[in-house]
């Protein structure tokens, strides 16, 4: 049984201009000690889905349907006394955002002491001594003295080190790193990624990794969903999902990751803008923007369905198997002459 | 946080001298001959030259100015009231506590009845609460002090019997034949009009508590806490409340100079001496040294105020308390 097992998961908001679709009908599972990367741009519906499994959307707006087993047990619409006892304990939250992420009035003791109190019955010694110890252990130099700082007085990195520390000082079965490093610059992004595979060897921790940055998940994760409006279009393994991606918006993300042995003068772009969520197009979701389109693509949404791999490899495309083989040899064919070529 | 109080008690004397010199200037510079108002109607010209030498007229202004710092600061005196001769210092000694029971009692009641209201309104927006507070914000936004005030009068006072219809108590207990004192007859004779300034201001509190709180409520650190396992209730009261009430505190401050002003209307419709009361009868008679005297100490109390409430932001806000 997985650890974390999501079905069909959905979630639309009311607004005053309509719905909001954000997710429709999204599945995976997660297993122990493992790392699931989210990838998609901004308004995927990436960020959405996590925070609906977490029961951190905005019920009064929002309408949530499918299901979210956590070791067995069904959390989604669960009371909100059972999700704050799971929260913050079994299951840990990074956000984007480290300089707006932190109480600004109190201090980071303070606050790693709150996540120790909200879960264990211990005393305010004992919170203070795990809080300390996990500043160590994220890389906070001078932790029993920096303790006692407000979040002003750190740096973007050391907040967000405090964040991580923050989300793994119950140590939690699953961590959901939201774009954990996308506001950091590019060394402090190193250091945390490499911390945070550190304390998954240490705690066997399973892990979300919502990103946009295809490198971070080609370097940390197992599995990886590809989502575009509010759906997973693919879904596959990392090893197959860059071996041979069968989504022509795969295709697109993979283009325009810079790569450092090509020297290429621009990187490739999809072209257009992410669908409205509010009005879809009709079919399949990526239709406006994707060079391969046809008829039936303006029709009729494709299905998440199982490619040459089999289960192991998801995808939702109505372009027959042998079409979309030489178009993506031929696109690797490119990608990789550029890359001689220079 | 030394650096700080220090900072601002400097910025808080500065401000000082050019309130004060601004208003006296003001108030000296204006067409009227102060001596010829002290000296009555039966006046002779010998009698006007020497009124104006004692009162230091025939001076220059900066040189007025400087006597009037010097025995404000050497004897804490602020002159004597052209009309009686009553010392003005003693004037306000007697006027001020009025005003004071007035405006902070008001504000205390104001902020007693918008906070609560405020947040509830901010958890549950579009409910009946919300929008029966709506209605009330409008009330109290649109009516005149006066008016609400007579209409307090009317119904509660006089229709009801609730209440007092004016006149103001000591809060310090006297034997005075006649006079009513002591804390609950103060308190009882200041009811209407603290629900005076209720209405003229929790309305406008209301709004900001509530604007406050939902932009709080939605900030990332709120989030954070959520995802922590924290309650709704922990949420609201450790991570929302401080943070939605800094720009209260920041507003309070400047609202409680402006319901100085206002105590001049409300001191007026429940016949109570203040400040206000004094300030008008006072400007009418062309008593002088009655109005720089009062306008002065209005300007040191809203200084003072705000210096309290600059204390109390930089307490509430680390990030103005440890910035240099």
């Amino acid at each position: 049984m997985a650890l974390l097992e999501v079905n069909d998961l959905q979630t639309r908001f009311r607004t005053d201009d309509g719905i909001v679709k954000a997710v429709s009908g999204v599945s995976f599972s997660l297993e122990k000690g493992e790392t699931l990367g989210v990838v998609g741009e901004s308004g995927s519906g990436k960020s959405v889905t996590f925070l609906t499994v977490m029961g951190l959307v905005d019920m009064r707006h929002a309408q949530v349907e499918g299901s979210v087993r956590f070791d067995g047990q069904e959390i989604l619409g669960a009371s909100s006394s059972s999700l704050q006892k799971i929260r913050g304990s079994r299951i840990g939250m990074i956000f984007q955002d480290p300089m707006t992420s932190l109480n600004p009035v109190k201090r980071i003791g303070w606050q790693l002491e709150e996540a120790v109190l909200l879960h264990n019955d211990v005393t305010h010694a004992e919170a203070r001594r795990r809080s300390v110890e996990i500043l160590q252990e994220v890389e906070i130099p001078r932790a029993d003295a920096r303790i006692d700082d407000y979040p002003h007085q750190f740096s973007g990195g050391m907040r967000q080190r405090v964040m991580i520390a923050m989300a793994l000082i119950n140590k939690p079965e699953v961590l959901i790193a939201d774009e954990p490093t996308t506001a950091l610059d590019v060394t402090t992004q190193a250091q945390i990624l490499r911390l945070m595979r550190k304390l998954q060897d240490e705690h066997e921790m399973a892990i979300v990794m919502i990103t946009h940055d295809l490198g971070v998940v080609a370097e940390l994760a197992n599995d990886v969903l590809v989502m575009y409006g509010g759906r997973v279009v693919e879904q596959a393994q990392v090893d197959h999902l860059f071996a041979k991606p069968e989504m022509p918006y795969t295709w697109g993300l993979l283009g325009s990751l810079p790569r450092l042995n090509v020297t290429s003068e621009r990187l490739e772009q999809i072209p257009g803008q992410p669908p409205s969520l509010l009005h879809p197009p009709k079919g399949c979701s990526f239709n406006p923007r994707c060079a391969y389109v046809f008829d039936r693509c303006r029709q009729e949404l494709p299905e998440l369905a199982a490619g040459a791999v089999g289960d192991e490899h998801r995808f939702r495309c109505h372009l027959p198997d042998e079409e979309r083989a030489r178009i993506w040899e031929a696109k690797k064919a490119a990608l990789a002459a550029e890359g001689s070529a220079a | 946080m030394a650096y700080f109080l220090i900072r601002r008690v400097f910025w808080a004397i500065f401000l000082f001298f050019v309130a004060t010199l601004i208003t006296y200037i003001i108030f000296f510079v204006i067409p009227t001959d102060p001596a010829q108002i002290a000296c009555g109607t039966h006046c002779t010209a010998g009698l006007i030259a020497h009124i104006r030498k004692s009162l230091h007229l025939d001076l220059p202004i900066y040189q007025q100015y400087w006597l009037f710092i010097w025995n404000l600061l050497r004897h804490q005196s602020l002159g004597y009231s052209f009309q009686n001769g009553a010392s003005v210092r003693w004037l306000i000694g007697q006027d001020a506590p009025v005003t004071a029971s007035l405006v902070f009692g008001g504000a205390i009641f104001w902020l007693t009845i918008s906070i609560p209201i405020g947040i509830l309104s901010a958890l549950k927006p579009r409910s009946i609460l919300d929008r029966a507070a709506m209605i009330f914000v409008l009330v109290g936004i649109s009516a005149p002090a006066v008016w609400i005030g007579l209409i307090l009068i009317y119904v509660i006072g006089y229709k009801l019997g609730w209440t007092p219809l004016g006149n103001y108590c000591s809060i310090v207990p006297s034997s005075t034949a006649g006079g009513c004192s002591g804390p609950a007859e103060w308190a009882y004779h200041l009811i209407l009009p603290w629900m005076t300034f209720m209405f003229l201001f929790a309305a406008l509190y209301v709004r900001l508590i509530r604007a406050n709180v939902m932009e709080t409520m939605s900030e990332d650190y709120v989030r954070t806490a959520r995802a922590k396992g924290a309650s709704a209730s922990r949420v609201l009261f450790q991570h929302v409340l401080r943070n939605s009430m800094l720009p209260v505190v920041t507003i309070l401050g400047m609202d409680i100079g402006l319901a100085l002003g206002g105590a001049v209307f409300t001191e007026t419709v429940f016949q109570m001496r203040g400040l206000g009361s004094q300030l008008v009868s006072s400007a009418l008679a062309d008593d002088l040294p009655v109005v720089v005297g009062i306008v002065v100490f209005a300007c040191l109390a809203v200084i003072l105020f705000n210096f309290f409430v600059d204390v109390a932001y930089a307490w509430l806000d680390p990030r103005i308390r440890l910035s240099t």
